[in-house]
């Protein structure tokens, strides 16, 4: 075996000597990242370069040399707006729609999933009896395709669904809970709640597990309430896991689609039409094809993206130095 | 023994190599043309059937299907096609959409035998008005129409509206038996642009303007949306089909109908199959005529169609395997197989023996063919219109956004106006 091994070794030193000898041995190691570099290059860089350019371009042609360049048109499109807080006003409602559905969406989603999950993660750290099951239990959701939760939720809450038939046998009446508009926005958060709050329960239950048994020892010597100890230490320590916590959350959020667009088409009427089903029916779904609109928004959707990823690693760094 | 091992081996590396290069000559001589299909029933599996007759009287052509949802055939083909990874025969119904890849068959086709037999719909599947290429094969005609739950009706005591009812006497009528009856939904109809266009040229809607450019809206489709969103407040029509779902996506009230829970079900031919199937003995049903407006009583015309494509690296395979199924026997076939209203002349010329039609099945296919005469020229003219398929999604967002009372119907039709303008803009 270390024979062979060996063999191998030497078809390739003779060619990586050949390199070393041209390269220099500092620029050698660009030989060994080459192979990641180029498959980083064709599946991130270039689609993102591509999509650039698609943006910068029109018409319903899916190939470039098809499509003719219309510089930022697409984009001043998507922003014509007289007031951005009423899409009724905007030349493209539907994308201003979905800018307010996804940022409300996006608020409520995170802001109790992280409320939730700390809670559970509180609960789940206690020496309570099953621990191991509950643990189980909120973490199940997670591995549910996306799909699976949006038809689950469906049958749930539909006209003849679970709910209306838990309402009707207490004699009250039913509900149309995916007919009305405010009602199937708020199934849509909750759905992605319950589909989501288990992964981020256990990346918190995981941060205050590291919290040092000594600090609670201490506090409970000072006759700290559990208030105290909670405000003073479990949040204060547990803040780079929170902040971790919501940066993925904020990813993951933004990137809502497959469940919701499931569970209502992105309706009634446009109520729950997050950005991503805007780009993808308006450059994959709808007639015309409008890549260059859909990829004009896509970009938005990144930029935004970017900026509040970075806002909040400031917040952890500043957070990090004290 | 070493040298006979070797020897042996020698023989079997070379016996190996024989029969991969036999294997490589039999894979190169033979065609295998790619046929993606999707199904309202049994349609792939019936040409399944034919396309065997067809490989065993073709040995040098293999017809591969790939059975997809119709979802597949309405996105991901079309990107299929424009990144030239297409299939080499598909059935569609984007019919105008997609003709730029259409592959042209008169080279290799009777050409007299085509426009005999295909002729009426030749011209949905062209370029253009000049243009006189073969590119397809109308393989379903179908129409739109109302289903009525005629148990309910009887139930109910309410008298079933003739056959030149309007609009609002089936309204009414449906209500009552509703109401009479206890069930959920009084009328329903399909979300989708193409069902509501026929009802909306019954009540004068043009769609085109006099230069013959689509124009969508006008007071009469206004009016009939007027109608159609206060159908929907009022809890005439079932507001789970249209102010259930978002954007352009397709949803129906089949499951409504056949569990006995809708009075009234507007939709069309292709559901005759499935409904004989799931209802049964279970009620009566039937189909009715297209209700009645200022403009007339028509439905839509519609359907799917086989054609070939132009990227194909076998257009001559492809040409004979569609030419085998338009042959009046293998279309009669299809028909009979499939419960269709069939669009080949000659087939359509003789009642068609349906295969394991039920009675109601049979009275529902020939009320549906007895439309096909009284259809609205402006309803056929949309139906071949090349970008009709933007109009309809058009439709479905706005129409959708006036019912759940996002827009109001003057809203939603100056929205629908502008956004045609830019679809047509972008097409351009």
């Amino acid at each position: 075996m270390l024979g062979l091994l060996t063999s191998i070794m030497r078809v390739f030193e003779i060619p990586m000597a050949f390199l070393q000898r041209i390269l220099g041995i500092k620029h050698l190691a660009w030989v060994f990242l080459a192979p990641n570099l180029i498959l980083f290059f064709l599946f991130a860089f270039l689609p993102v370069f591509l999509n650039v350019v698609y943006a910068l371009t029109g018409g319903d042609q899916i190939l470039l040399r098809d499509r003719a360049f219309v510089g930022a048109d697409n984009f001043a499109v998507l922003a014509s707006c007289d007031n951005y807080l009423d899409p009724n006003t905007c030349q493209k409602d539907l994308f201003w729609r979905a800018v307010h559905n996804t940022g409300w969406f996006i608020v409520l989603q995170i802001g109790f999933m992280i409320g939730f999950s700390l809670l559970t993660a509180l609960v789940l750290n206690r020496d309570i009896r099953a621990r191991g099951f509950f643990r189980s239990v909120f973490f199940f959701p997670v591995l549910l395709s996306p799909v699976v939760v949006a038809l689950i939720w469906k049958w749930i809450l539909q006209r003849h669904g679970l709910m209306n038939a838990g309402l009707d046998a207490m004699g009250l009446e039913p509900v149309l809970w995916m007919l009305e508009r405010e009602w199937t926005f708020f199934w849509s958060v909750f759905l992605s709640i319950w589909a989501h709050m288990g992964f981020y329960t256990l990346i918190l239950l995981a941060g205050l597990q590291a919290i040092p048994r000594d600090v609670y020892e201490a506090a409970l010597m000072d006759a700290a309430t559990p208030f105290r100890t909670f405000s003073r230490i479990t949040l204060p320590l547990l803040m780079p896991t929170m902040l971790v916590v919501m940066v993925l959350a904020l990813i993951k959020g933004v990137q809502t689609f497959d469940e919701v667009y499931a569970f209502s088409g992105g309706g009634p009427g446009s109520a729950t039409t997050l950005l991503i089903q805007y780009v993808y029916e308006t450059g994959f779904a709808g007639a015309p094809r409008l890549f260059g609109l859909a990829s004009a928004a896509s970009i938005m959707l990144a930029l935004v993206l970017v900026v509040l990823t970075g806002l909040q690693l400031w917040a952890t760094r500043k957070n990090a130095d004290g | 023994m070493k040298p006979t091992i070797s020897k042996m081996k020698g023989a079997l590396a070379l016996g190996a190599l024989a029969v991969s290069f036999g294997a490589v000559s039999t894979g190169a001589s033979a065609q295998e043309v790619r046929f993606m299909c999707s199904s309202d029933g049994n349609e792939c599996d019936t040409y399944r059937e034919i396309f065997d007759k067809f490989e065993a009287a073709n040995d040098d052509i293999t017809v591969l299907i790939e059975d997809v949802p119709y979802k597949a055939i309405l996105e991901n083909l079309p990107i299929q096609l424009a990144a030239g990874t297409g299939p080499d025969i598909a059935k569609v119904t984007d019919l105008g959409g997609l003709s730029q890849y259409y592959l042209d068959l008169s080279p290799y086709v009777d050409g007299a035998y085509w426009d005999a037999n295909f002729g009426a719909t030749q011209p949905w599947y062209r370029k253009s008005a000049d243009d006189a290429g073969i590119y397809g094969m109308h393989s379903q005609l179908t129409v739109t129409g109302p289903f009525v739950n005629l148990t309910l009706f009887e139930q109910a005591g309410v008298e079933v509206p003739g056959n030149d009812a309007d609009w609002d006497t089936w309204a009414a009528a449906a209500n009552q038996v509703a109401k009479a009856t206890g069930v959920t939904y009084p009328m329903a109809m399909d979300r989708s642009g193409h069902r509501i266009a026929g009802p909306a040229i019954s009540y004068g809607a043009q769609l085109f303007d006099d230069n013959g450019d689509a124009m969508l809206v006008d007071d009469a489709f206004t009016a009939y949306v007027e109608k159609f969103v206060s159908w929907h407040n009022d809890g005439t029509m079932a507001r789970d089909v249209w102010g259930g779902s978002g954007g352009s996506s397709y949803q129906d009230a089949k499951a409504e109908f056949i569990s006995g829970d809708l009075v009234y079900y507007f939709s069309g031919s292709w559901q005759i199959q499935k409904m004989s199937e799931s209802i049964g003995d279970d009620f009566d049903w039937k189909v009715v005529g297209s209700p009645c407006g200022t403009g007339g009583c028509t439905g839509m015309p519609g359907g799917a169609g086989v054609v070939g494509f132009e990227q194909t690296e076998h257009p001559e395979a492809v040409a004979k395997v569609l030419d085998f199924l338009a042959q009046q026997d293998n279309y009669n076939y299809l028909t009979a197989k499939t419960l269709n209203i069939p669009a080949h002349a000659g087939v359509a010329s003789a009642p068609v023996d349906y295969i394991d039609a039920s009675p109601a099945a049979s009275q529902a296919l020939n009320a549906f063919a007895a439309q096909v005469a009284g259809i609205s020229p402006i309803a056929i003219k949309y139906q071949g219109y090349k970008h009709n398929r933007a109009m309809f999604n058009i439709t479905l967002q706005r129409v959708s956004q006036a019912i759940v009372g996002e827009l109001t119907v003057e809203e939603a039709m100056e929205r629908a106006k502008s956004d045609l303008a830019e679809a047509m803009a972008a097409t351009e």
